[in-house]
């Protein structure tokens, strides 16, 4: 029997998001052939931007339009899902563990009376039967886990499952469904945008890391100029979040994020357990360290031992050139 | 006002992690209450202290969860409750089930807890239970100020700052920033001896298993791949910098 899956496909500033194409690809990952992958995207201008997750392996797309959605509000956002749930009526509903997503996905869960599996990094697939991998403790362990009951409810871990290549020739249908307008109880009052324009730690594929040899917040310049030319973010550890250097929406680690870039670059981080937890899954890891002692250098693909106020303005001024930026 | 904190006992963050015979191993290990539930009782006893009430600390878990009931007693909150039986399986639903089934028989005007744990990471008990008692949530709460039947929140939405009002009764989970945990004090601990402290089983709420069966299982666990130590660069620094660049698109194919 065919299933249907739903995926949440979220977007920023009128723009889909990477990890909207990421989440249809671990729903066409957990889906056999028959099955349908259908795609949901909510607030104003969702229609213009819809057409582009057809490319991406959906097979209808669901917009839902409305003021209340331009702003992530957990029970407007709630009430949107619920309507392409109630219309669409899937075995499995998925979104990407983003800040929307973490938040909203337990909502429907709890609401479907669902098993969840959140953050999930691999899906493994056998016919109907549907693996999904996920750390524990951080990434200090990982597990296996699958549904024993439908519907399910999963969130994917941005940056790890592979969007596919854009497929200019498939098409899907469009179809507008109306908001129901619940009355809210969370009134949005005021959004700081503290990132315009700046990569979000979870989907950097680059991360510049400062920890406490950064020794304060004007430390960071030169890890900010670093990023930069590379088009990455700066992350942190505890270490220099704890000492004030930097904001705690920065910082990587068993508390904090968990991230898996390409390229982390840690830049005056001793290397401590609950750190290398949030980034030791990283492919390519630079240490940067004065200490040659530091334990960062034990999981270092490539190590530098040195000032990090020398090293990295080098490091930037390399790159500057071999790149041309 | 009633405040309850939703609170679990986790493994110190700088554990190790050891797998025998397909489980984790926790012989040895030090335990502390989950960090991000840590905020949530600071900030729960903060608002009590200056709102009057009382802090109801209940957590899900196994005997030795007692411990960390206990240090949140020592902190200052009044009460604890243990929802404790070996019947309730590891998956989120479930937990929420056994815990909604103790708060529904609750006068809660605010329910806090933590971001998510750093065991299992899941996210999802807390904001579960806001959905099952219908009461609007703010999850990942940086500033929480109660005004009357209202509180003012400030969300942390992966570095966007997002300020709401939420009608009370409500839940919140703590996000790093919103404050700074005070350690018990050796007053409080001793306080924390006397404080009631109860322990419930699946019966005691009234549930049976087939409420609340898992809806999801684990298949298998493992470790990551270890991970080897790889080149230190030798030589002038504006050399190994020229060197690092040339490794990084050349050896592992990078930038």
């Amino acid at each position: 029997m065919s299933r249907t899956f739903l995926v949440f496909a979220e977007s920023r500033d009128g723009k889909l998001r990477q990890v909207a194409f990421e989440t249809l690809s671990a729903a066409r990952a957990s889906a056999e052939a028959g099955d349908q992958v259908l795609a949901l995207v909510v607030g104003s201008g969702a229609s213009s931007i819809a057409g582009e997750l057809a490319a991406y392996g959906a097979d209808s797309i669901y917009t839902i339009e409305h003021s209340d959605l331009n702003q992530y509000n957990p029970e407007g956002y709630f009430a949107a899902v619920k309507k392409a749930i109630d219309e669409t009526k899937p075995d499995a509903v998925l979104f990407g563990h983003t800040a929307i997503g973490r938040d909203l996905a337990p909502l429907v869960a709890a609401s479907l009376q669902a098993g969840q599996i959140s953050d999930v990094t691999a899906i493994s697939r056998s016919g109907s039967d549907v693996v999904f991998t996920r750390p524990l403790y951080a990434g200090k362990a990982f597990e296996k886990r699958s549904f024993t009951s439908s519907p399910w409810v999963v969130t994917v871990r941005p940056n790890n499952i592979q969007a596919p290549a854009p497929d200019s020739g498939r098409t899907a249908s469009v179809t507008a469904l109306t908001y129901p307008a619940p009355s809210l109880r969370t009134i949005i009052k005021e959004v700081v945008k503290k990132t315009t324009g700046k990569i979000d730690l979870s989907e950097a594929k680059i991360i510049v890391s400062g920890g406490r040899g950064v020794k304060s917040a004007d430390g960071f310049k030169p890890l900010e100029e670093l990023a930069d030319v590379l088009n990455g973010a700066v992350g942190a550890s505890r270490g220099a979040c704890d000492a004030g250097y930097c904001d705690y929406s920065l910082q990587i680690g068993q508390t904090g994020k968990v991230v898996t870039p390409e390229v982390y670059i840690a830049c005056g981080i001793s290397g401590a357990i609950q750190h290398v937890a949030g980034m030791s899954q990283s492919r390519i890891i630079i240490a940067i360290n004065k200490d040659p002692e530091a334990p960062i250098f034990k999981i270092a693909d490539y190590g530098i031992v040195g000032d990090l106020f020398e090293v990295v303005p080098l490091l930037t001024a390399e790159f500057r050139q071999v790149l041309n930026v | 006002m009633n405040i309850y904190v939703l609170l679990k006992q986790t493994f110190d963050t700088e554990e190790k992690i050891a797998i025998e015979n397909g489980s984790i191993v926790e012989d040895g290990v030090k335990f502390i209450i989950n960090p991000y539930d840590e905020y949530a009782v600071e900030q729960a006893i903060q608002l009590r202290d200056d709102l009057g009430g009382s802090v109801t600390v209940i957590s899900v878990g196994p005997d030795r969860s007692v411990e960390a009931l206990r240090t949140a007693l020592a902190m200052g909150a009044d009460e604890a409750v243990l929802i404790s039986d070996d019947r309730i399986p590891q998956d989120e639903y479930a937990v929420s089930k056994a815990l909604h089934a103790y708060l529904s028989k609750q006068n809660v005007d605010l329910l806090l807890g933590g971001n998510f744990s750093v065991d299992n990471g899941g996210g999802q008990v807390a904001i579960r239970i806001a959905s099952l008692l219908g009461i609007p949530h703010t999850g990942s709460v940086t500033k929480l100020e109660i005004n009357g039947d209202t509180a003012l929140v400030h969300r942390d939405a992966e570095g966007d700052l997002e300020v709401s009002v939420v009608t009370l009764p409500a839940l919140f989970t703590a996000q790093q920033g919103l404050n700074e945990p005070r350690y018990p004090s050796l007053q409080g601990i001793m306080k924390a001896k006397k404080k009631p402290l109860q322990t419930l089983t699946l019966d005691d709420l009234g549930i049976s298993p087939s409420e609340i069966t898992a809806q999801t299982s684990r298949v298998e666990l493992s470790l990551p791949p270890v991970r080897n130590a790889g080149k230190i660069l030798k030589g002038e620094l504006q050399d190994q910098v020229r060197e690092l660049v040339g490794l990084l698109r050349n050896e592992a194919k990078v930038l």
